[in-house]
């Protein structure tokens, strides 16, 4: 009897197991679709205009990056020259992680003496009254950049959408447009690896990077080497309706990404508060990144 | 000490050559600037050196446009001087760009807004005022060579060759060309204006460089091209001429009186560039030129600019204006140690972060706001100063530069 029941409930357990691995296993497969759909779908959604339909409706409380995949969607169905893309980055959230900073390295294999978004960390007072200010600096894509004007060839400009973009295959490397930022928010490819001095390059080293759509590989000199470098707001990314990667990789939810010209967009109620603040607003240059003080 | 000389160009040359061999395979790696400090001595040696030339050629239309008698044995040889002076500076910048095979498309999609694509633009157009003006300047001289049986084979057939098959000594001819030198040369004279404070203005231009954006920057270059250009060819004809009578202690003399003069005149915009930010402690970019005047390179502006390259030049002009070799030791100083107020224009800009903490916000060797030429770039330098160098040598000995004969 004892024996039986002991089968019984071993032949239970064995179901239990087999219908949870069953369900772990739908799960899994569902997600996978659901993942690799989604990759798929928002470009062509982009384009078609009939993104946002595989988004859940908006409710109390939602994470933000939910928003503003909304937003983002909303966005890419009108035309590039209508849109204004945004940042925000609220200074009180920041925690000073350094996660965008990477997550941007990895997306675009960033080789040393790279940097598109550092944070920078700044100790305000003096001991016991002191306090520290983390103030993340992606390029702030001026509307009046100091930049583009300056470059001899052509090689960077502002794009329809306010993206200020530089052409890889024109720059001549003169790096006149890296003096001439007044974020520092430029930096130059000298063709180096993380990897110089040792047997191999990493794997990393070795994946092509997909900036402004295109595919870069940086091997045996090619560009962007010799170019200068500088963040685009992630622009093959978001018009393959993604946000940029400083603002999914954000932990503390401090960057917001999205249309300013949208007026329900999550950026344009933000970056209209009265703790708005732009970084050297006094230079004229109208950049598109706003700090909450 | 000729000897020595060429012992000296031989391995400023071999280490050069080596220099351009590590640039050419490994591109940017080896040298010492980076994302934040990103124009270091190439830039510096190019502007340097473009600033000779402008020196040199501005010189030169004394006698091409003006008609200053008193300095026409000098003209020819600072047409060439502005012409080699022209070619090791581009060789330098050339050597500074990110992508060297590049280079040409500032001319085939040049953006006037820039102010580098109207410098290049000017430069290119006063690189061909100049040839033209230098055959024209050179061409009777190189016929009579060409037919000097005192002259090597080598020198009568080189002759031959740059008169491009124009050998006509006819009065007409040679007062027709002197006609059309005298407008080239006057063409050139606002080319070369422009060409220099331009790349001035490139830097004035910047808003981003409190450093740089001066009205007074464009005015320096201007003036400083003048004054190292002067001294250059003060030095050349002190020291490289071949007639040593006392029409060369004249002329040597009166290239020492103006060189003094637009060394004063430096001095004085100088002042004027140093004092305006310093004089409240408020201004700026004030401690950017205090970090030049009296940071850790401080010895780069007293000692080799103010000592070396402005007092002892002074020293020498005021108490030995007659004589040639005092006068030619002033003009090199202040020729060989200009490259130092080009090195100050340059870096103290860049070495200061936009925000602070930015040095610290992501680090590593080219994230630094610190910069010193690395061997390489020193090597790289010795190669475009050796080729300047050889060039002007070459152009000495195989070319009608310094004949006393004027081409009229």
């Amino acid at each position: 009897m004892q024996e039986k029941g002991t089968a019984v409930q071993a032949k239970e357990a064995r179901g239990s197991r087999r219908k949870f691995l069953r369900t772990l296993g739908a799960g899994a497969a569902t997600l996978w679709a659901l993942t690799v759909l989604e990759g798929q779908r928002a470009p062509a959604e982009a384009a078609s205009g009939a993104a946002g339909a595989d988004l859940p409706n908006e409710r109390e409380g939602e994470d933000v990056l939910l928003r503003m995949q909304r937003d983002l969607q909303r966005a890419l169905r009108k035309p590039a020259h209508l849109r204004r893309w945004a940042m925000v980055i609220d200074l009180r959230k920041c925690v000073g992680c350094h996660a965008c900073t990477i997550a941007c390295v990895a997306e675009y294999k960033l080789p040393p003496g790279v940097v598109y978004r550092p944070v920078v960390e700044e100790e305000i007072g003096t001991y016991p009254h002191v306090t520290r200010r983390f103030v993340p600096r992606p390029c702030m894509q001026c509307d009046n950049p100091p930049c583009v004007p300056v470059c001899p060839v052509n090689a960077t400009y502002k794009r329809a959408d306010g993206i200020v973009a530089v052409n890889y295959d024109q720059c001549i490397g003169c790096r006149y447009c890296i003096v001439a930022c007044p974020y520092n928010a430029r930096t130059f490819d000298a063709g180096e690896y993380y990897t110089d001095g040792t047997p191999e390059r990493s794997a990393v080293e070795k994946t092509p990077s997909f900036e402004y759509g295109k595919r870069w590989t940086r091997e045996h000199e090619a560009p962007p080497v010799g170019n200068a470098r500088k963040c685009h707001f992630c622009i093959h990314r978001v018009e393959a309706g993604l946000l940029p990667e400083c603002v999914t990789s954000c932990i503390g939810r401090a960057t917001y990404f999205g249309d300013a010209a949208d007026p329900d967009a999550l950026v344009s109620e933000l970056m209209h508060r009265p703790n708005a603040v732009r970084l050297k607003e006094e230079l004229g240059l109208k950049p598109r990144v706003y700090y909450l003080l | 000490m000729r000897r020595l000389l060429y012992v000296v160009w031989l391995v400023a040359f071999g280490l050069g050559l080596w220099g351009v061999a590590e640039r050419l395979l490994f591109g940017h790696r080896l040298a010492g600037y980076g994302s934040y400090v990103v124009w270091g001595l190439w830039v510096a040696i190019y502007i340097y050196m473009s600033g000779l030339s402008a020196g040199a050629f501005l010189l030169s239309s004394l006698v091409y446009v003006f008609r200053l008698e008193r300095l026409e044995r000098v003209g020819k040889l600072a047409l060439f001087v502005a012409f080699v002076a022209l070619l090791g500076g581009l060789l330098a910048i050339w050597f500074d760009l990110g992508r060297m095979e590049r280079f040409y498309r500032v001319y085939t999609s040049p953006n006037f807004q820039s102010m580098m694509a109207w410098m290049i633009w000017l430069y290119t157009a006063y690189f061909v005022v100049l040839l033209g003006e230098a055959y024209l300047a050179l061409r009777p001289d190189l016929v009579r060579w060409s037919r000097d049986p005192n002259r090597s084979p080598g020198q009568r057939t080189l002759a031959r060759w740059l008169t491009l098959g124009r050998a006509s000594l006819a009065p007409e001819v040679l007062e027709r060309e002197r006609r059309a030198l005298q407008v080239l040369a006057t063409v050139g004279v606002p080319l070369a204006v422009a060409f220099s404070g331009g790349v001035g203005a490139l830097f004035a231009t910047v808003s981003a460089k409190m450093y740089w954006h001066q009205a007074i920057v464009p005015i320096l270059f201007l003036t400083g091209a003048v004054v190292s250009g002067g001294g250059l060819l003060t030095a050349l004809a002190a020291f490289a001429w071949p007639q040593r009578d006392a029409e060369h202690r004249e002329l040597v003399a009166l290239l020492g009186r103006m060189l003094l003069l637009v060394v004063v005149g430096y001095v004085l915009l100088e002042w004027a560039e140093f004092s305006i930010p310093l004089w409240y402690g408020t201004s700026p970019e004030g401690h950017l030129v205090r970090l030049a005047l009296f940071g850790p390179y401080w010895w780069v502006f007293w000692i080799l600019h103010v000592g070396l390259g402005t007092l002892l030049p002074v020293l020498l002009l005021v108490l030995r204006p007659k004589d040639p070799t005092a006068v030619g030791w002033a003009g090199l100083l202040v020729a060989g140690t200009f490259v130092t107020v080009r090195l100050n224009v340059v870096i103290p800009a860049q070495v200061e972060p936009a925000l602070r903490g930015l040095e610290q916000a992501f680090t590593g060797p080219r994230l630094v706001f610190h910069y010193f030429p690395t061997t390489h770039e020193w090597l790289v330098a010795s190669f475009v100063v050796a080729t300047t160098a050889a060039l002007l040598w070459l152009g000495a000995r195989l070319l009608p530069l310094m004949e006393t004969e004027v081409a009229r």
